[in-house]
């Protein structure tokens, strides 16, 4: 469960980004985030995951988001980011998957049987030896994806988790986010895969929460989301 | 395809290329030869004394050098790494090593040799032992990095109780130095594509350009850094286990040393000439 109350945060000398800010996810919730450019998603995500220190209370778990339990919410939460270039910085995929487990004090032999779990769950164990800079965008993001199960994270964040990916590594992705079963945030502009992989939508705008409902009823609102500076789904716009 | 088309499959050319060489270093050093397959202290440790040694010869002992030449040969020969891969990845750090010591000709200027009635100061003499030094000791750090994933080196050097500290940063450079590579090539390829036909950067562009490649990289880096703390980082590396020390590795570092011993101690092309001659 995770549960913003009344959160706010600026950066230094700036406007707000978040103002005030009160939701509450679900275990096993899929959210996707959803907003124009500089309406506070990314802020969102680095807020949860003790990155940037607000107002207000963030709890994950009944635990408070603070300097003293950043391990212990870190060590629940795995974060996809938007540019798998950033996460990806051991030499191969699989000293990057290791990683993870191995701060978290698993057994060398604990993490490798996970790590293998893993690459056999989303069928990767073709890029388990294969260096991080010879491996194509779409490999790299399915990379950066097993890196975070490898830790076995109770809710998965990601950021614009389909961007710069073509379309055949999209539906890969796609298909893989369908199929985890942890709690899932998901930051994106690419509606048609928030569509297909989110139950629910927070609609953000100035740092503010404008719609928060079935995801289907918010992403089909044309109204709302032209006034949002969004459009409708590519999949649910009449085409000629 | 126009022009400019070339122009930016030749830059982007470029960036893959400096980017690669660097994923090049990383995949020598896995690959399968007897020298790869060592303990990676005992091969820290016999590098740590070969340069010491090539670093302790008198500045005009060149002669005395010269054999030290056959241990880095030696090795690239059983490592399946050819000093040719070793000396195009050094060509940009080899000319300035070979630029020490370019002005001792001027300022030692006493005969010490003479070769066919053409007589040799002891600056020259120095001049080629220096840059002869600078060379074995680029070719046997390359060496050493080139036969040993970089992990197992640092951890060799927390086995040697090196401060952990300083490991990490010496890891974490070197993982950066990546990073740093891809930002200025990004930045080189953005202003050529808007400055065709110019050679460099201009001065005029040369303060904001570094600025800017420092606060993209600082950005970068600093996204990095998160990604790692955010999997539980703690200023501590868990390296890969390190092959074990065996007693081929003891005979490896035995029969080095010794062979530094020698060299060192007894001047063997003084000892080779005078077989020879006799």
């Amino acid at each position: 469960m995770i549960e913003f109350d009344n959160v706010s945060f600026a950066y230094e000398s700036g406007a707000p980004v978040i103002k005030g800010l009160s939701f509450r996810i679900e275990d096993g919730e899929s959210v996707g985030l959803i907003g124009a450019n500089g309406a506070g998603k990314s802020t969102i995500m680095k807020l949860v995951l003790g990155l940037v220190q607000g107002e207000g209370r963030i709890l994950v778990d009944d635990t408070e988001v603070n300097k003293e339990n950043l391990g212990r919410i870190r060590k629940k939460l795995g974060f996809v980011l938007q540019n798998s270039d950033n996460q990806m910085f051991m030499p191969t995929v699989y000293e990057d998957m290791m990683f993870g487990p191995l701060n978290y004090m698993v057994s060398r032999e604990d993490a490798d049987k996970k790590v293998n779990e893993v690459l056999d769950r989303l069928g990767l164990q073709y890029l388990k030896n294969k260096y991080n800079h010879k491996i194509s965008g779409g490999e790299k993001r399915m990379a950066a994806i097993a890196t975070v199960l490898a830790m076995e994270p109770d809710a998965v964040l990601m950021d614009e988790p389909t961007s710069a990916l073509d379309p055949y590594n999209r539906r890969v992705v796609i298909n893989t986010i369908k199929e985890l079963g942890q709690t899932k945030i998901i930051t994106s502009h690419d509606l048609d895969m928030i569509m297909d992989t989110c139950d629910r939508v927070i609609l953000l705008s100035g740092g503010e929460i404008v719609a928060d409902g079935p995801a289907m009823d918010i992403l089909s609102d044309r109204e709302l989301l032209e006034a949002n500076h969004m459009e409708l789904p590519l999949s649910l716009s009449a085409r000629p | 395809m126009t022009p400019l088309f070339y122009v930016i499959i030749r830059l982007m050319n470029k960036m893959e290329k400096a980017l690669g060489e660097l994923g090049h270093m990383d995949e020598l050093a896995v690959q399968d030869s007897p020298v790869h397959a060592m303990n990676a202290g005992a091969k820290l440790l016999c590098t740590v004394i070969y340069i010491l040694t090539v670093m302790s010869f008198d500045k005009y002992d060149l002669s005395g050098l010269i054999p030290m030449l056959l241990w880095p040969v030696l090795m690239f020969q059983m490592s399946g790494i050819s000093v040719s891969t070793c000396f195009y990845k050094l060509r940009i750090v080899l000319p300035l090593v070979m630029a020490v010591g370019l002005f001792n000709p001027i300022f030692d200027r006493e005969i010490m040799l003479q070769i066919g009635g053409v007589g040799i100061s002891g600056g020259v003499i120095s001049m080629i032992t220096l840059m002869l030094k600078g060379v074995l000791c680029l070719m046997a750090s390359f060496l050493l990095v080139a036969t040993t994933p970089f992990d197992n080196i640092c951890a060799a050097l927390r086995r040697v109780h090196f401060p952990a500290m300083l490991v990490t940063l010496l890891l974490l450079t070197y993982r950066y130095v990546g990073v740093m590579t891809e930002e200025l090539a990004v930045m080189t390829d953005a202003y050529h594509l808007r400055a065709p036909g110019q050679k460099g950067i201009h001065v005029s562009a040369w303060g904001s350009f570094l600025g800017q490649l420092l606060l993209r990289s600082m950005d970068r880096a600093q996204e990095l850094y998160s990604s790692m703390l955010l999997r539980g980082y703690h200023q501590h590396f868990h390296y890969a286990p390190v092959k074990p020390f065996r007693s081929r590795d003891a005979v490896y570092l035995i029969l080095s040393l010794l062979f530094f011993t020698v060299v060192k101690f007894w001047n063997l092309s003084e000892i080779i000439g005078m077989f020879v001659t006799r």
